[in-house]
């Protein structure tokens, strides 16, 4: 039997999330999907389950959550801090939920988008092919209070498992290339960029995140010359304030605003993490070396299931021990312990 | 040989070939009938295709497939034809729009016919019998930018947006026309209302409009479109639609 996921209090901008609707960009649509595509594979390693499920992405906080059956869960992302009926949980791990427990998750303290995973993911109907939220086209909506979601049969039965996640908080520098309007830019703007040390804004959405600089900014020549082209998530737009833009995965189609260069794929979970008023960079890399760089991180997407370890819990640091049932759960030495019970 | 058709890599999402450096109406045609091509190939390495107003976007991994091979049969292909000539592409429908022009629902007509040197009953006039084209779709699901019409109604878009226009809105600027999919800002001048859902997420053929497809809004009266808005249940606001050639 499937259960359901109660959202109690909803955070301000939860969405439910999976990798993205491709396929109908021609017809305007983009793909939406998880600002931070990392995170989503790291739930799915935790629990042992395909990363094309849908999870929920909190931006900036979470919210409080009850399941009506035992639900395996994990918690990925920007790191907020986690309790069950009170009692802290780790967060990059998975845990169980059980039925009727209180989920409380607060506010992001290192980035900026946390993850709740759940055992066979959350299982709206999907909508043309997919069940991520595109929020600016009228795709799904935000998550409120009183919402409930149906939760997909687990096939897993871990729990207690943890990774360490791949750094991406801490801004620092993210790689770009070349653009099919950085020649637009003349080589001293250009340079300017590249040598600039950015701070994001506190405009920052699923749609793009504005960076903060205090020198000139880096127009182009004829920017109002430009024909409207192609948009790609991690084009670098100059919008007419001279300010960039690193557009996200609900971007637009096509924009008017000529781009300087394009973050690689796998850098843009650094951006979409940054917090307002992290320091940042954009270094300028060839093809060759961002195909290296990317063809490298989706290797390490694939070795996740293979860093998960059992979350080692010190039990002077469990403060209800005697409420855990510690010897009913023993296992008989010949029982498989991957089969069902029935 | 001039500098356009041009090759161009869009991040590591895929390869642009762009056949003007401004918008014209043998280049959007080239784009879409080239576009139509990619998508008959098929080539296993295309994720997806489409067009902006006078590209092709063809979407391919750049991180696994070699970009100097995909290139290479771009050129192949784009050398097979004068693309400037090509026909649009086939299986194209004409719509016929029904819209208010001006009142309450679309207060800046009189605004746009002054702008265009003409009254606002001649404005009417020609618009509700301009035949048009769908250029490209961007800027929300299914959302079509159309044109051209004639030299007169290239007046600008506003320097100050206008704060909200509502879906089905029928707004003008540069020769070009657009019917807003959702509520939206927007700097370009409300001139009719109409109940056409270009995006209708829940129905099996999601989108009404592909580009090459062409469209007539004729003009209704209030009542007529209050009517519509009662019956209309296939979400098209009345609209009817024909096959093209």
């Amino acid at each position: 039997m499937s259960g359901r996921l109660h959202i109690v209090q909803a955070g301000p901008a939860m969405s439910v999330q999976d990798r993205g609707r491709p396929g109908y960009r021609a017809q305007g649509l983009t793909v939406a999907g998880a600002m931070d595509e990392i995170a989503l594979a790291e739930g799915a390693a935790l629990l042992g389950q395909p990363a094309v499920l849908a999870a929920i992405e909190m931006a900036g906080s979470g919210g409080v959550f009850t399941a009506d059956q035992d639900t395996r869960i994990a918690l990925t992302g920007a790191v907020m801090a986690a309790s069950i009926n009170g009692n802290a949980v780790v967060w990059n791990a998975s845990h169980l939920l059980p039925a009727g427990a209180t989920l409380s998750i607060g506010g992001a303290r290192n980035g900026s988008y946390g993850y709740l995973h759940l055992g066979g993911g959350v299982d709206i109907a999907p909508v043309m092919g997919s069940r991520a939220s595109h929020l600016r086209a009228g795709v799904g909506q935000l998550l409120a209070t009183g919402d409930t979601l149906p939760i997909g049969a687990d096939t897993g039965t871990q729990v207690a498992l943890t990774l360490t996640p791949e750094n991406r908080f801490d801004g620092g520098v993210v790689r770009y290339v070349a653009s099919m309007q950085t020649d637009d830019f003349d080589a001293a703007t250009r340079a300017r960029f590249a040598e600039t040390t950015f701070k994001r804004d506190p405009r920052a959405n699923r749609m793009g995140v504005r960076m903060g600089f205090d020198d000139a900014g880096f127009a182009t020549g004829d920017a109002l010359s430009i024909v409207s082209e192609v948009v790609v998530p991690g084009d670098i737009q100059i919008a007419g304030d001279g300010a960039p833009f690193v557009l996200m995965f609900e971007c637009q189609t096509t924009g008017g605003y000529p781009r300087i260069g394009t973050v690689i794929p796998c850098d843009l979970p650094r951006i979409a993490q940054l917090q307002a008023g992290t320091p940042l960079r954009f270094e300028f890399v060839d093809l060759d070396m961002a195909v290296d760089l990317q063809t490298r991180h989706l290797n390490t997407l694939r070795a996740l299931p293979g860093r998960v370890t059992p979350l080692v819990r010190d039990p002077a640091s469990i403060r209800d021990l005697v409420g855990y049932q510690l010897i009913s759960g023993a296992i008989s030495a010949t029982a498989n312990p991957f089969e069902k019970e029935s | 040989m001039s500098d356009w058709p041009k090759i161009r890599t869009v991040g590591l999402s895929g390869l642009l070939v762009t056949f003007a450096g401004a918008m014209s109406e043998p280049a959007n045609r080239a784009a879409l009938a080239f576009r139509a091509e990619i998508a008959a190939q098929d080539w296993p390495e295309v994720r997806e295709s489409s067009c902006s107003l006078v590209s092709a976007f063809i979407e391919v991994d750049l991180a696994s497939k070699p970009i100097n091979t995909l290139a290479e049969k771009l050129r192949d292909l784009l050398a097979t034809r004068d693309w400037f000539a090509a026909p649009l592409p086939a299986g194209r429908t004409l719509w016929h729009v029904p819209t208010v022009y001006g009142t309450d629902l679309a207060p800046q007509l009189e605004e746009a016919a002054a702008l265009a040197g003409v009254d606002p009953d001649n404005a009417i006039a020609e618009l509700s019998t301009a035949h048009v084209r769908v250029l490209t779709i961007g800027f929300a699901p299914g959302q079509p930018y159309m044109g051209e019409l004639s030299e007169t109604w290239n007046i600008p878009r506003q320097t100050e947006l206008t704060g909200a226009v509502p879906p089905g809105s029928l707004v003008i600027a540069i020769k070009q026309l657009i019917i807003f999919t959702n509520t939206s800002p927007t700097g370009w001048r409300h001139i009719g209302q109409t109940a056409f859902r270009n995006f209708q997420q829940e129905r099996a053929t999601p989108f009404a409009l592909s580009p090459g497809d062409e469209l007539i809004f004729p003009s209704i009266s209030r009542a007529e479109y209050d009517r519509i808005l009662i019956q209309d249940t296939a979400g098209n606001g009345g609209a009817t639609a024909e096959a093209l050639g």
